[in-house]
């Protein structure tokens, strides 16, 4: 990608996530509270210094992006209001708004389903896999 | 007391109990829950993106109808809860997002935060009331030992949520003495049960909700109750520790009141 695309790609994650990275200060606290940290390559505090340096490649690449549960645990606990999690939707988006690209596809579902599971769980896996 | 009431799909499915024993216990209360003549489903979970118009929609499509029927809108799932006071709260403070929804849609009077939202348990606690709740109860849960699990939803964010304290909330134990139990606090009930991941790692979903349910039963948790779908699958389904219950609470609701 050239380096006006790469850019044109990092505004848009900031923008859409509405994060400011430079106010995170290191402190851990988004990981150290994170349900799914042990399912991540890439953790929520490294995200946000990822996206600073603007290493969207690999973190667009990393199976992390798809294990976040969207619980906004990071977001109610980090003491500096970086919210992470925005950041982690808005490079998943990235992914899933090119063509083609979506993580989750319809014809999927029918080997993932057992008779109890809700609704509400596909709604969901469709709203942050697919587009 | 009138209200109008937004089910949402799930509710309609796989939920029904979530539905039916509020409706039933809302009859024994004197609450008029009048369901929205037409809804759509809220998409379940919140759009955190700026830039994520249409996912937004039909939960605002909601909300005027309930403003336009001049009443409070009440909801039940904890996720439709979440997805339609978020919306609600970016109708009210995001300019941006506020007028391209209205843009889009059209209403004969735009749409910019005007209606309350309320949770069916914000609803009870502060309408309605726990002691006149308590009241009513003709079958008091006497002995039983109930732990809230309130996971991410109902409380998080708090800001915008704004219904207890997201890191030591009372309300679902309050509800619990209301009706005649004992409840049991412990370490694990605002942390995630796995939710949708259970779809892309079920492992992950495992280990989430069976640290809930461990956590719940350490403490002497016999029941656990929920407000949501997919937690209940999660717990049932990926939790897997014997001995505890996992059911809605409108139906511990509907039983103590005598309308199960």
């Amino acid at each position: 990608m050239s380096h006006d695309k790469k850019q044109a790609q990092l505004d848009e994650i900031l923008a859409a996530s509405g994060v400011d990275v430079r106010k995170c200060m290191r402190c851990g606290k988004c990981t150290a509270t994170c349900p799914a940290f042990d399912e991540m390559e890439y953790h929520p505090h490294q995200f946000v210094y990822m996206v600073e340096k603007g290493q969207i490649d690999k973190l667009a690449a990393s199976p992390s992006i798809w294990q976040c549960l969207s619980c906004f645990a990071c977001m109610e606990r980090c003491p500096r209001q970086v919210e992470p999690a925005k950041l982690i939707e808005a490079v998943r988006l990235s992914v899933i708004r090119a063509k083609g690209a979506n993580h989750l596809k319809p014809e999927e579902i029918p080997a993932l389903l057992d008779a109890d599971l809700p609704q509400q769980a596909i709604t969901s896996a469709f709203r942050k896999y697919s587009k | 007391m009138k209200f109008s009431y937004y089910p949402g799909c799930t509710l309609k499915t796989k939920a029904k109990d979530l539905d039916r024993y509020a409706r039933a216990a809302c009859e024994a209360l004197g609450v008029d829950l009048a369901e929205l003549p037409e809804w759509q489903c809220c998409g379940a979970v919140y759009t955190m993106a700026k830039d994520e118009i249409a996912s937004k929609l039909s939960s605002v499509r909601a909300l005027a109808s309930a403003r336009d029927l001049g009443t409070d809108l009440v909801t039940l799932c904890s996720a439709c809860h979440n997805v339609i006071k978020q919306v609600n709260n970016d109708m009210r403070t995001n300019a941006d997002i506020a007028l391209r929804a209205n843009n889009y849609l059209k209403l004969d009077t735009p749409y910019t935060g005007e209606t309350n939202v309320l949770h069916f348990l914000e609803m009870l606690r502060d309408r309605v009331g726990f002691d006149a709740l308590k009241a009513k109860v003709t079958n008091p849960l006497t002995g039983r030992k109930i732990g809230a699990y309130y996971g991410c939803l109902l409380l998080r964010p708090s800001k915008v949520m704004a219904m207890d304290d997201a890191e030591n909330p009372t309300i679902i134990e309050d509800f619990i003495r209301a009706i005649g139990a004992t409840p049991v606090v412990y370490g694990m009930r605002n942390e995630c049960c796995g939710g949708y991941v259970t779809l892309e790692n079920k492992g992950s979903a495992k280990k989430r909700s069976s640290a809930v349910l461990e956590s719940a039963k350490s403490k002497g948790a016999d029941t656990v109750v929920t407000a949501c779908p997919l937690c209940l699958y999660n717990l049932k389904k990926n939790g897997g520790t014997d001995g505890v219950d996992v059911v809605y609470f409108t139906e511990l609701l509907a039983e103590a009141l005598g309308v199960k």
